[in-house]
C-alpha cells in the first residue's frame, strides 16, 4: 500500500529560498489590539462620564477632580491604551490603503512618533494637574 | 510580472493566448448587506476617534498650562462647531465601543450564526443612538 502523502513545511519553497518567512510576531499586533480594547472597555466609560461632569468646567473643576490618586492613574491607563490602540489601528487603515511602499512606511512611522509624543504630552499634563 | 503571485492570475483562452483570469466582483457591485456597512463604518468611526483623541489632547495640555488656554479650549467647544464635534465623536465612540464588543464575542467564538450575526449588528446600530442620546441629554442637563 502507498503511503499517503503529508506536508512537513508550511511554507513555499520560493518564500523560504527569498527568506522572507514568519518573523514570529505575526500574533502580536492582533493581541495588543485586543488587549487595549478590554482595557478601553471600562475607562473609556468612565471617560465619559467624567467629562460630562467636566462640561463648561473651569480649570479649577478640573484641577480639583484630579485631585485624588484615582483619576490620576485611569487617566494615564486611559491615554496608554488610548493611543497604543489608535497608532496600532491607524497603521492597519494605513496598510491597507496606501501602496507606494515609501509612503505607507513614511506614514506609519509618523503616526506612531507622533502618538508617542502626544501620548507623553497627555500624561506629563495629567501629572501636572494632579501632582 | 513583479509578483510571483502575479503567477497565479494568468490563464491561456482557447485559442492559446495569455490572458489575466477574471477576477470576483468588487465591492461595488454588491447590494450592501448591514454587515458591509456596519464593518467599513467600524473603520471610520476609528479614524475619527484618532481626531476626537487629538482634542483630549488638546484639553489636557491646555488645561496643564494656563487658565486662559483652557478657557479657549472651553470657549471652542461650546460654539456650535465645538459641540458639533463633540457630538460626532460620542458617537463615533459609542459606535465603535459596541461593534468593538462585537468583535471581541466573535474573537472568542461567539455570535457567527447568521440570525445572530444580524440582530447583533442591529443591536449595535439601537445602543449607540440610544447610549448617544442618554449621554446627550444628561450633558445638557448638566452643562
Amino acid at each position: 500500500m502507498a503511503r499517503a502523502p503529508h506536508v512537513d513545511v508550511m511554507r513555499s519553497p520560493l518564500g523560504r529560498a527569498r527568506g522572507l518567512g514568519s518573523a514570529r510576531a505575526g500574533a502580536h499586533h492582533w493581541w495588543m489590539m485586543r488587549l487595549t480594547s478590554l482595557a478601553l472597555v471600562p475607562l473609556s466609560l468612565w471617560f465619559l462620564c467624567a467629562m460630562v461632569r467636566m462640561l463648561g468646567a473651569t480649570r479649577d473643576d478640573v484641577v480639583s477632580w484630579m485631585a485624588g490618586p484615582l483619576p490620576i492613574v485611569l487617566m494615564i491607563a486611559l491615554v496608554i491604551a488610548t493611543f497604543h490602540h489608535m497608532q496600532a489601528g491607524l497603521q492597519v487603515v494605513i496598510e491597507d490603503y496606501v501602496d507606494n511602499d515609501w509612503l505607507r512606511i513614511g506614514s506609519i512611522l509618523l503616526v506612531k512618533g507622533l502618538s508617542l509624543l502626544l501620548a507623553l504630552a497627555c500624561i506629563v499634563s495629567v501629572l501636572r494637574l494632579g501632582l | 510580472m513583479r509578483d510571483a503571485r502575479d503567477a497565479l492570475f494568468v490563464a491561456r483562452n482557447s485559442e492559446d493566448k495569455l490572458i489575466s483570469r477574471p477576477l470576483s466582483p468588487h465591492l461595488q457591485i454588491y447590494r450592501w448587506p448591514l454587515s458591509m456597512a456596519l464593518s467599513i463604518s467600524h473603520r471610520v468611526t476609528g479614524v475619527g476617534l484618532a481626531i476626537g483623541t487629538l482634542l483630549m489632547t488638546w484639553w489636557l495640555i491646555a488645561a496643564a498650562v494656563s487658565d486662559d488656554a483652557f478657557a479657549g479650549v472651553q470657549r471652542f467647544l461650546a460654539t456650535p462647531i465645538g459641540i458639533l464635534l463633540l457630538l460626532g465623536w460620542s458617537a463615533s465612540l459609542f459606535f465603535h465601543f459596541f461593534t468593538g464588543l462585537r468583535h471581541l464575542a466573535w474573537d472568542a467564538g461567539y455570535g457567527f450564526d447568521k440570525p445572530w450575526y444580524e440582530r447583533s449588528g442591529w443591536a449595535v446600530i439601537c445602543a449607540t443612538i440610544g447610549a448617544t442620546l442618554l449621554l446627550w441629554i444628561i450633558g445638557f442637563a448638566v452643562w
